[in-house]
């Protein structure tokens, strides 16, 4: 018996001792983030060679490594340090550094790696350093087809988050969004899909048939948005690997507001008729169709909390606009804003102790987080008009749309995607090649 | 009290009065009372004298009391003709989130859609489109353009 417990309380000490090197502070935002070296992945001559005819591109090696260094330094968390500085060669590095030489630029971690062609295929080997402690914390290899290689730098990226700092990452991960073109009374819409860093934009609708809002599964890699195809505005599910679409559901009226349940079985939506929105599922398997809310006032904009057992919606029955929560039942509905102005767009953390919503108090619109009682309300950020935040998988960065206000010719309008930590730090724009709106985060690709 | 003392009065009053005048006719001219817009510049004829639209406060879908007689009007151009359908398409100003949006514009084409019925317009020749935010025709980001685009227009389906 004493011995069982002390095996417990070792295998319990074990953890904590290996993750005692270096450690990032993210509770606080990113006052102080953690300088890093990313070394250029080392390549051999016949590898570069190889690459350059299959992919067009001049070093490989260089090229991965800058996508792990633009991640790190998107986080807000780290702070890659400038490659001149550099005194060991990449392909020394990854083999035995020299800690004293990157000390001495204050990087308290190192990436180093090697990347080769082997049999048509792209293998990628790295490790992380522990600069301080002068000691290797991991060291991973991984084969792919050569096109990948964008997703290998995400992968790496997601692997020094994690040991960093103990959270999942986020970076092998895409966001649809509405890419948007034309003035404001003809504004012509499009679905559009990039890499979380921009990279890799596709269209995936041709602009046709206004669409709004597309979120994608939890679970895998389909889509549900609102399409006014044939001018009649309905919910919609897209296959993205196969780019096969269906109607969810058949409904007299207009359907919209669209969501995945957690395990991507369920669809959830607001169905509106006779001038009453109420919040309805249908099962994707069975195509059963449940009503969850009846009530004459607007119910819309509907979230499950990531244990499937709470939805969060708003509702305009206290007279305006307010988030509530319920059981997935639709059974004992309650209101939990009560703050001053208007509360919308309530989307579940996926780590289950948040919700994100969009407020407007005073002509101006906030997208802020409250714990899911209601209490602790957060505004991250105060704006003109901004709306419709969606969460990273890991719960730790929100993505919204924000639009500026036009001129008295009624120009100068935009639609841009933002992102922002949840600590309210490092707010920055999401490059799009078009204007945007509607962004919503896709889960962990490898998941 | 002396002569000049009370003309000065009198100049005052009028000048207060000539302000105060000018300040009404300048939200005549603005076209919103309240927060609905009053004007005709957006508005177009479904035939002479009927007009195609109706006009919202915001956050609101009750119809006002020019709404209502512009919907009599529409109401007894589609008793005329008998063989015409139409929709209804509700929209909302882009001060307010994307699906709520929706839902409001929806019961606000619902709305002029009831008094419609209770005209004797029958529910088979009314149908019901809601845009949302999404098809403003004032682009501008001020109240007069917001309360333009608070609406619901009767558009001609066949």
């Amino acid at each position: 018996m004493l011995f069982r417990y002390l095996l417990l309380l070792l295998l319990a000490l074990l953890p904590i001792k290996s993750f005692a090197l270096i450690e990032v502070d993210i509770t606080r935002g990113n006052l102080s983030p953690l300088p890093v070296a990313v070394s250029p992945l080392s390549i051999d001559v016949k590898s570069e060679e190889g690459f350059k005819k299959i992919l067009m591109i001049e070093n490989l090696g260089s090229e991965i490594s800058a996508v792990v260094e633009n991640n790190l330094k998107q986080s807000g968390l780290f702070n890659p340090l400038n490659k001149d500085a550099f005194l060991q060669k990449p392909d020394i590095a990854h083999l035995k550094p020299r800690f004293e030489d990157w000390n001495l630029i204050k990087a308290q971690a190192l990436i180093t790696g090697k990347v080769s062609l082997v049999d048509e295929k792209l293998r990628v080997e790295f490790r992380l350093w522990d600069v301080l402690g002068g000691k290797e914390m991991m060291a991973l290899a991984f084969t792919t087809v050569p096109s990948n290689w964008r997703r290998v730098g995400h992968i790496i990226t997601d692997k020094v988050y994690e040991r960093l700092t103990g959270e999942k990452g986020y970076f092998d991960t895409r966001i649809i969004y509405v890419a948007e073109e034309g003035p404001k009374t003809k504004r012509i819409k499009k679905l559009a899909i990039m890499d979380q860093d921009g990279f890799n934009n596709k269209f995936l609708t041709l602009g046709n048939e206004l669409v709004l809002t597309p979120r994608f599964s939890p679970a895998n890699q389909m889509v549900t948005y609102l399409s006014y195809f044939k001018n009649l505005p309905r919910v919609y599910l897209l296959d993205i690997e196969t780019g096969t679409q269906e109607v969810v559901g058949d409904f007299p009226g207009m359907t919209f507001a669209p969501r995945f349940s957690p395990n991507g079985k369920k669809i959830i939506m607001s169905f509106a008729q006779d001038g009453n929105s109420d919040i309805y599922t249908m099962d994707l398997e069975n195509r059963i169709v449940e009503r969850i809310t009846d009530h004459p006032s607007i119910d819309t904009s509907p979230s499950y909390s990531p244990n499937g057992k709470y939805i969060t919606f708003n509702s305009d029955r206290s007279g305006y606009q307010q988030i509530y929560v319920m059981e997935s039942s639709g059974k004992n509905v309650k209101r939990i804003s009560f703050g001053k102005g208007l509360y919308g767009t309530p989307v579940w953390s996926p780590r289950g102790d948040l919700i994100a919503f969009t407020k407007l108090h005073k002509g101006k619109f906030y997208i802020g987080v409250m714990r899911t009682d209601g209490t602790g309300e957060r505004l991250l950020t105060e704006n003109f008009y901004q709306e419709a935040p969606s969460w990273s998988p890991n719960g730790r960065v929100l993505i919204f749309y924000r639009e500026t206000k036009t001129n008295s010719k009624g120009e100068g309008f935009s639609a841009k995607l933002w992102s922002i930590d949840l600590t309210g730090y490092n707010e920055k724009m999401v490059d799009t090649e078009t204007d945007a709106s509607d962004p919503s985060w896709s889960s962990l690709l490898g998941n | 009290m002396n002569l000049s003392k009370i003309l000065k009065n009198v100049f005052l009053v009028v000048l207060a009065s000539l302000v105060l005048t000018a300040c009404a006719t300048q939200k005549q001219t603005g076209k919103i009372q309240g927060d609905v817009y009053t004007g005709k510049d957006t508005v177009e004829y479904l035939a002479s004298g009927v007009p195609d639209r109706v006009f919202f406060a915001t956050n609101e879908t009750v119809l006002t009391t020019a709404s209502r007689e512009t919907l009599r009007k529409q109401a007894a151009w589609l008793r005329k003709n008998s063989k015409l359908n139409i929709v209804l398409e509700g929209h909302a100003d882009e001060r307010g989130t994307r699906e709520y949006n929706l839902a409001l514009g929806e019961r606000r084409a619902n709305s002029a859609k009831d008094y419609l019925m209770t005209y004797g317009i029958s529910s088979d020749r009314i149908s019901v489109l809601s845009y949302g935010k999404e098809r403003p025709v004032d682009s501008g980001s001020n109240p007069l353009a917001w309360s333009k685009n608070r609406r619901s227009v009767s558009v001609k389906a066949n």
